[in-house]
């Protein structure tokens, strides 16, 4: 739905040049929420912004349901904008319109005559949950409200993809909740494919089904979630799992191993004392629900040299556990 | 001298201020309404054709984006630093050309207007500087055209502020009509030059003192009522990077 292929920009400004994105490729699949994570200044804004072209890329393609934005004239890329709805940190909503009126910019903007954008914009708070406040200004709302309002505002005129600039890193967590729940009811209930970018963790765990890592202006790793956390050495699966870097353990073998799926409770540890007769401590231990679905990493010492445990190791790796060796 | 003890003192009195009074409010609204109307496009124009702006490559010419800021900033800044008696007359000649003449009330309507709108068009620079770029963000995303985030984005949101802005113009006109009124006739101004100074009469000078501190205070009461309106601030948490700019700038100089 979204395909974004070799992207690069570079801000210059007086005497500093920044190369926000370099080289970037990426693809968002119909129907599923996408996340980018990244710390700030890692060229989060830059990328989401490339992809409606607020911010018009250096060099490569961006390409949203079909159209190639980078190759249309200014007036067909305004008529494609309207496949592409977008919130922001900021929400950004106009402080002389009410709620309503708000919701009906984009209408206006396409020109839906008066009666019809009522309508539309009524049946749209209401699924937002704000039908109550379609009278008030944005500064009679909260931050978790006014980015209701923001989300109603970029449904409007019916987007097939939603964009998200860390829409929930002005709210409070409960609220952060709160909005992250209504972005993933608008993708099942609508089948909108939603990217969002975030610095949070927590927000690629609570909704996305896909997530991108970015620093420094480059993809380091993006995939499937469920695929990630299967994946030896990933980076957003190590993220994911709050289990730190690994202690230095001279003598014994450290040990990560992951369980997802299938292979979720299986009695390793009991395992591992029995069939090998291995004194085994535990480190650190994480289960957390990504993506709906029940995934867990388990932080284990062995004692001696990871030579020393081939045959338990190839074992539970034969079970469909992740096995990764962390330290020594 | 008049003599205040006269019995039509009053009346007569009554009949030269209306007469003023009348004038005096035909030539300010008649330079204000050409002042909006030609003084919010420039100020407009001034930000947008600014690098970054809206209109920064008009005809998809970044060198025609360039020029045109360049012309404009010149001619507003040509507009505010000449002393207003020098414009006055400098313009005579073009006075002529545009009313036919360059007494009476019809002709201060020109240089009221053309020192009123280098100003008024710096307070709708000023106030559009103000509407937060994300706004115009949100709307180009929605798709708009860039008249569309002229008329639905950033005169709405600068409202407020160019209402205040308006009334700092207006009470500057009303200041230059006085002005414009001693030289080429007509209005409250006259009337005080010619019964006040002149003729020595007081009575006259301070009456016409009263009249125009009250239009003034009506007008700024007005304004500040409609600002009030139209400003839906958001809370202090995050739209309070006021604008000591605004501020500053209101009235440099005079
Ligand atoms: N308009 C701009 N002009 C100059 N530099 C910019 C501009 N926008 C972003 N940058 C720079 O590009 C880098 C990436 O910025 P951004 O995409 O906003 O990061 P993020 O959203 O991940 O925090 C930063 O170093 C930032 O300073
Ligand atoms: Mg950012």
């Amino acid at each position: 739905m979204i395909s974004v292929q070799h992207v690069s920009k570079t801000f210059r400004s007086g005497g500093t040049v920044t190369a926000a994105l370099q080289d970037v490729s990426l693809e968002v699949a119909e129907g599923e929420i996408f996340g980018v994570i990244g710390q700030s200044g890692a060229g989060k804004s830059t990328l989401i912004r490339a992809v409606n072209l607020l911010e018009r890329p250096d060099s490569g393609t961006v390409t949203v349901d079909g159209d190639e934005l980078t190759a249309l004239s200014p007036a067909a890329l305004r008529t494609a904008r309207r496949k592409i709805g977008m919130v922001f940190q900021h929400f950004n909503l106009l402080a002389g319109r009410t709620v309503r009126g708000n919701v009906e910019l984009g209408l206006e903007i396409i020109g839906v005559d008066g009666e019809q954008r009522r309508r539309r914009a009524l049946e749209i708070l209401e699924l937002v949950g704000l039908d109550d406040k379609a009278g008030a200004y944005p500064s009679e709302l909260s931050g978790g409200q006014k980015q209701r309002v923001g989300i109603a505002r970029a449904l409007a005129g019916n987007p097939k993809v939603l964009l998200s600039d860390e829409a929930t890193s002005a709210l409070d967590p409960e609220t952060t909740r709160s909005i992250l729940d209504l972005v993933k009811k608008i993708n099942t209930e609508l089948g909108l494919t939603v990217l969002l970018i975030t610095h949070e963790m927590d927000v690629v765990k609570r909704v996305c089904d896909s997530a991108a890592l970015i620093e420094g202006g480059r993809i380091i790793e993006q995939g499937r979630i469920v695929e990630l956390i299967s994946t030896a050495g990933s980076r957003l699966a190590h993220e994911l799992f709050p289990l730190g870097d690994p202690p230095s353990r001279p003598g014994d073998t450290v040990i990560d191993i992951t369980f997802s799926g299938g292979s979720a409770d299986s009695p390793v540890i009991a395992q591992l004392a029995r069939t090998y007769g291995l004194d085994v401590s535990i480190l650190g231990a994480a289960i957390e629900t990504i993506g709906g679905n029940q995934a867990g990493r388990t932080r284990l010492a062995l004692p001696g040299n990871p030579a020393g445990h081939a045959a338990p190791i190839a074992d539970l790796r034969r079970q469909g556990m992740l096995v990764e060796i962390v330290g020594e | 001298m008049i003599d205040p003890s006269a019995p039509d003192f009053w009346s007569g009195l009554f009949q030269v201020l209306l007469v003023g009074t009348g004038q005096t409010l035909y030539m300010v609204g008649v330079s204000l309404l050409i002042t909006i109307i030609v003084g919010l496009p420039l100020g407009i124009l001034l930000v947008g054709t600014e690098s970054g702006g809206l209109f920064e490559s008009p005809f998809g010419s970044r060198r025609a984006g360039r020029v045109i800021n360049r012309v404009l900033e010149f001619v507003v800044n040509l507009g505010r630093s000449v002393p207003f008696i020098i414009l006055m007359v400098a313009l005579i000649p073009f006075t002529r050309l545009v009313v036919g003449t360059f007494i009476g009330p019809t002709a201060a309507i020109v240089p009221l207007a053309v020192v009123a709108i280098p100003f008024f068009a710096r307070m709708v620079e000023i106030a559009i500087k103000e509407v937060d770029t994300g706004l115009i963000e949100a709307a180009e995303s929605l798709g708009a055209t860039r008249w569309q985030i002229v008329s639905k984005v950033l005169v709405p949101e600068a409202l407020s502020p160019m209402i205040l802005g308006l009334s700092t113009t207006v009470t500057s006109i009303i200041n230059f009509s006085a002005m414009v009124g001693t030289v080429a006739g007509g209005g409250l101004g006259d009337v005080a030059v010619r019964y006040g100074y002149q003729r020595y009469s007081t009575i006259h000078m301070v009456a016409v003192i009263i009249v125009i501190f009250a239009i003034v205070m009506v007008l700024q009461g007005l304004a500040t009522l409609l600002a009030k309106r139209f400003a839906h601030k958001s809370r202090p948490t995050r739209a309070e990077k006021a604008s000591p700019a605004l501020r500053a700038s209101v009235m440099p100089g005079t």
